[in-house]
């Protein structure tokens, strides 16, 4: 992406005045944020604080919702990814998601993995394509549990196994970012202590944003914590900060869990 | 437990009691429903089956015939024409009266050569002989129906008891026919003509190839239409179409489409396709596409159900893959919409495979001696095939009306059973 305001280098996103609205209902009221390129941020907040409709802001998934309005400016890069002229075709394929329920296609692992490459025709051969395959499934951790089985169905994996196989999946793509909504809410305690070391690895290579309901998951993985009450940012800072030291009293109040 | 629980006083108990007594009142009407269901299906089933499983079996004839060089072609000119127009009926005349040499009156003659199926035999050997002209003044054996009164008489449909002043059958021939059946000359068999012949004036050669083939004609043309346009519809209408009034009414009306009577249909594909653009009469393109216009709303709506039967999370997925909105539906939803569209489209042809009132309105109902060789050849359908046996008086029609019935159920109850047997096996394989 070209620079045109030569951001700072280690911001991401640069989000000014973002509102988002359903309809009439706005369910965020002005963010301002910066997300950090590099390592995680945290989104918390309690239920229906507009942690998801935030995050679908970065990848343009609120234009898939009818009814949904953005306006403000999210920036990638200094660049404008509500701008006109670019196609949210493209800011997907850098901008990867993660849901909250594990999603892979009803088709083989193989070919859930392969499937971003192939409509961005990043490979040329298949040999290529196989390479990819294995490096995906390897940076998510799941290449030595299904590389025997790589043509079976990804539904037959377990919670875990199909998260991590959803992480591939987006990671084949190349992107710069991964976003993730509550990515092991659907998990036990297991299978989310392997979420949590994958996200530790893959935070050297992407940008994560990550919403989550478990304070100390957030404690856990995030570097940056940002804290939404009712459509607004109250607080966002260094995770340590949040959660020792917080400068408001909601964010401390929730933290506590005097509030959620 | 104590007593005083509201849950555990008189009143609750009693409440209880009647909860139960509605509860089981209620399962006692649907068990009846279902009694009821199943008495008529099982009484339907047991007055088709009773009257037309006879028809599956025939009664044939096996006789000596002698081809005589003097009566087929006299001049020994081998020419294609004289061996079509040779009086084979004389043939068999001969070959019947040899049966009974002594029968010379006139009229008992008559008696005697209406044993046997007149046009049946003489077509018969007339291909024979066409087919392979050596054969002349040889002698050779063949099978062919008797009359349908024989067969009825056999089957015991014409009762030897009434007076012979009441039935179709004589004294004299019912003697013959004993004759002939204990000089195993006369042999009930598996009757292959049902299946194999066009429809015929007689009863003992009618059979439900050109319907069967007509049909089979019609419901290929119908679904390689309507499919198509029926599936692209839904997609376009539940995926691209923008929302507004304009789409909402085309939405209703595709609703409505369903619900209308099919003979509607019929006078449209009469105004139109006819009448208008001026296609033939009676030939399968037109039923084909008749019955294309009423499967489509019934493929629209099954296509419809079945997309949005499908996870929004497959779309999610692939959009946030960086994949086009258009890519997400054919990559992601269509294949999984797909077991659900094609039992659909299976029911959709079970429907129009049964339907009678549309053909009739574009002339299908025509009297059809040839089995169609092309989609632009007259033919007509197996349920109007039905319809027009059924019109018929005489007994040995309705056996034949109710065996077509009972094939034509079966062949609904296969395609249904498929289409079970299709959407249990792509859904396993998800
Ligand atoms: N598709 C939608 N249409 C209308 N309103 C919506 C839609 N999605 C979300 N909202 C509303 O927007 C607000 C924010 O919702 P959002 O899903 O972003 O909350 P959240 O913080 O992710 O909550 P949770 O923690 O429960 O997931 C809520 O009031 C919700 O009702
Ligand atoms: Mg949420």
């Amino acid at each position: 992406m070209s620079d045109i305001e030569s951001p700072s280098t280690d911001v991401k996103f640069t989000c000014r005045d973002v509102k988002v609205h359903y309809g009439d209902f706005e369910a965020l009221h002005g963010i301002d944020i910066d997300i950090p390129d590099r390592g995680v941020t945290a989104f918390i907040g309690p239920s229906g604080c507009g942690k998801s409709t935030f995050l679908r802001t970065f990848n343009r998934m609120n234009d898939t919702i009818e009814g949904c309005r953005v306006s403000g400016e999210v920036l990638m890069d200094g660049q404008d990814i509500y701008d006109k002229t670019l196609d949210p075709v493209l800011l997907r394929a850098q901008v990867g998601m993660v849901f909250q329920k594990p999603n892979p296609f009803p088709k083989s692992i193989y070919d859930n993995i392969a499937y971003g490459p192939r409509i961005h025709g990043l490979t040329s051969s298949k040999a290529e394509l196989d390479a990819l395959v294995e490096k995906s499934l390897r940076r998510a951790g799941l290449w030595d549990e299904v590389k025997d089985r790589l043509k079976l169905s990804g539904t037959g994996l377990s919670g875990g196994q199909q998260q991590r196989l959803v992480i591939a999946r987006a990671i084949a793509v190349s992107p710069q970012v991964i976003l993730m909504d509550e990515p092991a809410s659907a998990l036990d305690p297991i299978a989310t202590a392997k979420l949590e070391a994958l996200i530790d690895e893959l935070k050297e290579r992407y940008c994560i944003i990550i919403v989550t309901h478990s304070m100390a998951q957030a404690a856990r993985v995030s570097d940056k914590t940002a804290f939404f009450y009712m459509g607004d940012l109250i607080e966002f800072d260094d995770t340590e900060k949040i959660f020792t030291n917080p400068s408001n009293s909601r964010t401390q109040d929730y933290i506590t869990g005097r509030t959620g | 437990m104590e007593s005083k629980s509201i849950h555990n006083s008189e009143f609750a108990h009693k409440r209880l009691k009647k909860r139960y007594g509605k509860e089981r009142r209620f399962r006692m009407w649907g068990v009846a429903a279902i009694c009821f269901a199943l008495a008529s299906l099982g009484w339907l089933l047991f007055s088709l089956v009773g009257t037309g499983f006879t028809a599956f079996q025939q009664n044939f004839m096996s006789i000596e015939v002698t081809l005589e060089q003097s009566i087929i072609d006299p001049q020994n000119t081998n020419d294609r024409e004289t061996l079509r127009g040779a009086n084979y009926r004389r043939i068999i005349q001969n070959t019947m009266y040899n049966q009974f040499p002594d029968v010379t009156e006139r009229k008992a003659k008559q008696e005697l050569f209406a044993l046997v199926s007149a046009s049946g035999a003489t077509n018969q050997i007339r291909q024979m002989v066409y087919n392979d002209p050596s054969l002349i003044g040889k002698t050779i054996r063949v099978t062919v129906p008797t009359s349908d009164q024989v067969d009825q008489l056999l089957k015991g449909y014409i009762k030897r008891d009434v007076p012979e002043s009441r039935r179709k059958i004589s004294d004299q021939q019912i003697a013959w026919i004993d004759d002939l059946k204990s000089r195993k000359i006369i042999k009930k068999k598996f009757n292959t003509i049902l299946f194999t012949n066009p429809d015929s004036r007689d009863p003992e050669l009618a059979g439900i190839a050109s319907a069967v083939i007509g049909s089979v004609m019609i419901v290929l043309i119908a679904f390689l239409l309507a499919l198509p346009i029926g599936v692209g519809s839904a997609l376009y209408l539940d995926e691209f179409a923008p929302k507004n009034k304009f789409t909402d009414l085309i939405e209703i009306n595709i609703n409505n489409l369903a619900a209308v009577p099919s003979i509607v249909f019929g006078l449209l594909g009469l105004a139109v396709f006819i009448n208008f653009i001026g296609f033939q009469r009676s030939i399968p393109l037109v039923g084909g596409m008749v019955l294309a216009l009423r499967a489509f709303p019934t493929i629209v709506i099954a296509t419809r159900a079945s997309l949005r039967s499908v996870s929004p999370a497959m779309v999610d997925g692939a959009l946030s893959l960086g994949a086009s909105h258009t890519q997400a539906v054919f990559h992601q939803k269509l294949p999984l919409a797909g077991p659900g569209i094609l039992t659909g489209s299976i029911i959709a042809m079970a429907q129009v495979l049964g339907e009678t009132a549309p053909l009739l309105m574009i002339g299908m109902v025509a009297f059809v001696t040839e089995i169609p060789n092309s989609i632009s050849d007259p033919a007509t359908a197996l349920p109007v095939q039905i319809f027009l046996w059924s019109d018929s008086a005489e007994r040995a029609w309705s056996e034949r009306t109710a065996a077509a019935i009972i094939i034509l159920l079966v062949i609904l109850v296969m395609m249904n059973g498929v289409a079970i047997w299709l959407r249990n096996r792509l859904e396993k394989r998800r």
